[in-house]
This record gives structure tokens, sequence and C-alpha cells, in this order.
């Protein structure tokens, strides 16, 4: 078991280390001159050329690259090429909106899709299985940045309340928390919804098609309580492994979402600092993402190998 | 269901021996299942409109005169600068720059096919081969690429296609198409991989194998003749499936503004600059997110009815849509 988590843990360092460089390669291969964004487009050569020098730009990448591999084994990520900040302080401010976002849409998705996957899959061919099949396809269809705009226009004309005032950055997040969260959280758990009603559905067929199940009924038990005692718990071990996965992956695909309703999460702070060539950022966010998707599979794994013990042969 | 009795095996009765079966292929099967699915026929209808009015995209254009990237302040535009709304000379309205939304959504159409189709072919054949492979010959290749797909599903995709979209800024339009096709398709082959490994795993253990080897074929000629036309089913209902996920990738890449560039539309684009003035101008937001899902809806419903009916043991009564 040792061994497991130990070969799992030096293949996530593995993976961190080779997404960060791979980021790190291509940002320098990149045509965005981060000492245009700072000098303005009057600036001279040699004005430009100084920045590059402080910013440490004119050395090698390979000694840029060595140099910055060394400040992050200590904890560093730098600082931002634009004000200095450093990007961890950066990313901590932005990090709470971003994990907010993603945790009330984990809520309603889970609930959500594990709600309707049931109702759907102990009510096979009714008229309801067939609306929320239905539903589930739109879902899987629609993109989700789709979906937010059709949320935005629909509820800020209708609604004055939730006007989009609200989305427009500036007032901290506790103000107004759930009015200002509540398409967001909406827009970004409807395909997660859809996908996990599918995912609850099949596994709460197969599981109800167990022999159990028939020895379970056979005794007499009441049809709720072999539904939710003997047969949902069993059918959801697939659907909870998932969903530690896809929380994990979710922090990047916020981007979006965050664009649409002007949230300032690091979806946002990503996109703005890729334009602006923001390089130390960038790569910060991307080593946070990719560091949450792994220790997201990390602790499904492990969990999963300790509920079953064949994982751990594969 | 009347017709799926034709399609149970006839139990032949000895006397009428002589009365001739006749034998169906595979796809005769698959596509007597498919014809019974009446949703599937609608919306294959539906994707049909969808693929004329694409091609048909210059034909819009010359008859309203109003080629896609041209703006026209005079009629598209009100007194106020506001774009007008679906009318005799803009069929379905204006953009905010006074453009032909009717025109620009045909061309926009084509993109969405175009990157949609190609980055799933692309994915699927670099899927197939980097999964057979890894499959067939396992070992140290098997390790190798079993990894390589692990940590391509495990990178945060739309990040990283963003960085690798704005890194290789690519100003021309074919640029930009064959730019977003690679991103989509480096990001999608895992997924196919990872399951044609698992299946050329299992059909590795099977007889026909061992017996194709004791005949001395070779690994290549294995893996060509004996392996992969038992995926055919499975690839083509894989592939199917992609093409929506790579519309939905690219809408998405076009919308954050790094997918394909400007002045070509494409539906994602037209949602990203038309969102400012949605509140006034609703067909901005209207033509291309019907368009868009009545295109991905229409290929993940096909994909799902192909599966059905390709897969002879797939359980009609509870299974699928």
């Amino acid at each position: 078991m040792l061994r497991y988590v130990i070969r799992r843990l030096l293949y996530a360092v593995l993976v961190l280390w080779l997404v960060s460089t791979l980021v790190f390669v291509f940002l320098h291969l990149s045509p965005t001159s981060v000492e245009r964004t700072i000098g303005g487009p009057r600036a001279s050569t040699e004005t430009l050329e100084q920045i590059r020098r402080n910013l440490g730009l004119d050395k090698p990448v390979l000694v840029q690259y060595f140099s910055w591999l060394g400040h992050l084994l200590k904890g560093d990520l730098g600082q931002s090429y634009l004000n200095g900040t450093s990007v961890a302080s950066i990313i901590a401010n932005r990090l709470p909106t971003t994990l907010w976002l993603v945790a009330g849409a984990g809520v309603i998705w889970f609930i959500g899709g594990v709600a309707s996957g049931v109702y759907s899959a102990t009510h096979p061919r009714s008229g309801a299985d067939r609306i929320i099949t239905g539903t589930v396809l739109i879902g899987l269809s629609l993109p989700s940045f789709v979906m937010a705009l059709v949320l935005l226009y629909v509820f800020s004309t209708k609604l004055g309340e939730l006007g989009v005032h609200y989305f427009e950055a500036g007032p901290p997040l506790q103000e107004h928390f759930f009015q200002r969260m509540i398409l967001p959280w909406i827009g970004l758990a409807f395909l997660m919804v859809a996908t996990y009603t599918r995912l609850t559905r099949g596994s709460m067929l197969d599981v109800l098609g167990e022999d159990y199940i028939r020895t379970a009924r056979s005794k007499g038990i009441s049809e709720r309580r072999v539904i939710y005692r003997h047969g949902l718990r069993s059918a959801l071990t697939p659907v909870v492994t998932q969903f530690g996965i896809d929380i994990g992956a979710l922090i990047g695909s916020t981007i979006v979402i965050e664009r649409v309703f002007g949230l300032q999460g690091v979806g946002q702070l990503v996109y703005q600092s890729i334009n602006l060539g923001d390089t130390p950022v960038i790569i910060g966010v991307t080593l946070m993402v990719t560091l949450f998707v792994v220790v997201a599979n990390l602790i499904v794994d492990i969990g999963y190998s300790f509920l079953d013990p064949r994982v751990r042969l594969a | 269901m009347s017709s799926l009795s034709e399609l149970e095996p006839e139990i032949v009765p000895t006397d009428v021996a002589e009365r001739r079966v006749r034998g169906r292929s595979p796809l005769q099967l698959a596509w007597a299942r498919f014809r019974d699915d009446k949703v599937a026929l609608t919306f294959l209808v539906i994707l049909v409109l969808i693929v004329v009015f694409a091609v048909l995209a210059p034909l819009w254009a010359s008859w309203t005169d109003h080629p896609y990237s041209a703006t026209f302040p005079k009629t598209g535009l009100d007194v106020n600068g506001q774009p007008v709304g679906p009318s005799k000379d803009f069929w379905l309205g204006a953009d905010q720059l006074g453009r032909d939304v009717l025109v620009r959504a045909a061309y926009g159409a084509r993109i969405s096919l175009l990157v949609g189709i190609a980055a799933a072919a692309v994915a699927s054949i670099v899927g197939v081969l980097v999964g057979t492979l890894a499959g067939y010959v396992g070992g140290w290749t098997d390790g190798f690429l079993a990894r390589v797909m692990d940590i391509t599903l495990a990178l945060p995709y739309l990040l990283i296609a963003i960085t690798l979209a704005v890194t290789f800024q690519v100003q021309s339009v074919a640029g930009s198409l064959t730019m977003t096709i690679a991103v989509i398709a480096f990001f999608s082959f895992a997924a196919t991989g990872r399951i044609i490994r698992g299946q050329v795993m299992s059909i590795k253990q099977k007889e026909f194998i061992e017996a194709a080897r004791s005949l001395g074929a070779g690994r290549g000629r294995i893996m060509i003749v004996d392996v992969l036309p038992n995926l055919v089913a499975q690839i083509t209902v894989l592939a199917s499936l992609l093409i929506p996920t790579s519309i939905v990738f690219e809408s998405t890449l076009s919308f954050l503004g790094v997918g394909v560039r400007p002045p070509m539309p494409s539906w994602g684009a037209m949602l990203g600059e038309g969102s400012e003035v949605f509140q006034t101008a609703w067909w901005l937001l209207v033509v291309p997110a019907v368009l868009l899902l009545l295109t991905t809806l229409s290929f993940n419903l096909l994909g799902d009815a192909i599966r059905d009916a390709m897969d002879p043991r797939a359980d009609r009564q509870s299974g699928g849509k």
C-alpha cells in the first residue's frame, strides 16, 4: 500500500514538473512581448532593452529556466512582470472567487445529477424519464458559455434585481453573494448535471439488476429502502469517483463562466495575463490548476484502492 | 416495435429448408435498426439542412449582396448606431458592425463543421494508432504511451489551449484554422486512445490472434488485418461523438477570441462579439446559439443512434436515449 502511494506521489510530481516546463517553453516561444505592454507603444528601443534587463529576460532561456525552477523548489512562484507583486499573493487574492464558484456549482450538479439520475432509473420509460434524458442531451450539447449567455440575457432583462450591474467588477465578493453567484453556479453546473444524470442513471440501472437487490426485495423490504439503502449506496461509488476528478479539473474551466459574468477569479486572471504576456502569473496559475487536478486524482485513486484492492495490482 | 421481430434470426423449419434465408451484412442490420429510430432520422434531416445551409453560404451572400466581412453602416445600423433586426434586407438581422447575420451564420456553419469533422478525424486516427500500438505491443511502449495519454487527460486543457493559441499567434485565417484543429485534436486523442488500448488488450488474448501468429503473421499484419477490423464499430461511434465535442471546443476558443481569426465568422466568435448588445439585439444571441445547439445535438443523437444500431447486444428497452 505504501509503495503504491509513493509511486502515485512521484508520478504527481512528474506531471507537475512536465506541465510547468511545457508552459515555460511555450511562453518563451511566444511573440507577445511584455516589455511592449509595460513600456507602451511609444517606448524607445533602449527603454525596451532596459525593461528586459530588469526582468532578467536578456539572459539565455536555460539560465532563466533554472533560476525559475530553483525558486519554485523553494516555493517561490516569482513576481508579476507588470507590477512586481508576488504571483502567490495575486493568486491567493483571486482564488476564493473561483473556489466558491466551483464549490457552489459542485453542490448543484452533484445533488441535481444524482436526484434526476435516480428518478430516471427507477421510473424507466415514464414521461419524466423522457424529459430528463432529453434535457440531458441538450445539456451535453450546449457549450457552457452559451448557457451562461442565455441565463445572463434572460435574467438581466426580466429580473432587475439580478441585473448585470451585480456582475461588474468592483464590489467585494461578500456583497450580494447569492444574487451574484447563483447564475454563474447554474451556468457552470448545467453541463455537469447532464453528465452526472447519465452516469447515475447508468450505474443505478446496473446495480438494480444485481442479485442482491432481488434478494432484498424478496425479503419484503419496502421498495424505498431497497432503492436508497441497498441500491443507491453501491451505485454512488463510480459517481463519487468521477466527482473527485471533475471538481479538480473544473478549476481550470471556469475561464469562460468568469468572463461571461465578469467574476474576478483565477480564470479571468489567467486570461488577462495571457493577453498581456505576464509569464510568471500564467505559469503560476497553470501550476496551481494542475496541482488541483493531480491532487484530486490522487485522493480518488488512493481512496479507491482502499475500497477496491484490485486497483493496486493494476 | 413491430419491425424488431424481422431482425430476429429466422428459425427455419426443416420442411421449408429450401426457402432461402436472405443473408444480411452487419451494416445492413445496423441500417435497418437505425431506420426505426424516428428521433435520429429527424435529426439526420436537420443536420443535412445545416450542411446545405453551410455549403450554399456564397449563394446567400450573392443573393443578399452582403459579403460576410462587409459592413453596411447605412442599411445595417439604425440612426442610433444600433443593429437592425430581421427585415427584408437582413433576413436574420445585422450585427453590431452592420454585417449580415444570415450570411455570417452560414460561413460560421462551414467553420464549425470543418473544424468539428477535421479535428475529430485527426484525433480518432491518432487515438486509434496510439491505442492499438500501446495495447498490442505492450511493455515499455505501452508504459510510455499510456502515461502520455494519462498526462494529456490531466492537463488543464482550456488554459493550455489558450496559451498555445496566443503563443503561436497566427494571423491568417487558414493558419488559425489549422492551429485550432491541431489544438483540439491534441486534447481529444487520448480519450479515444485509452478506450482503444483497452479493447486491443482484450482482443489480443483471443484465440484467432494466436491462430494468426501461429500461421506466421507479423505484428503489423495482425494489428491491421486481425485487430482493427474488430474495432470498426467502436471507432465509428467514438469518432461520431468526438465531432460535437470538437465543435463545442472550437466555439469556446473562438468565443474567447483565440480560435479562428476574424474576419472569418464563427458561431463562437459571433456570440463573443455580439454579447455587448444582446439586450437590444436578441438575434445576435439566438441565431448562433440555436444553430450551435442544433448541430451538436444532431451529432450527439446520431452518435448514440449509431452506437445502438451497431451494437447487436444493445438493450433497446432500457439503455441509451
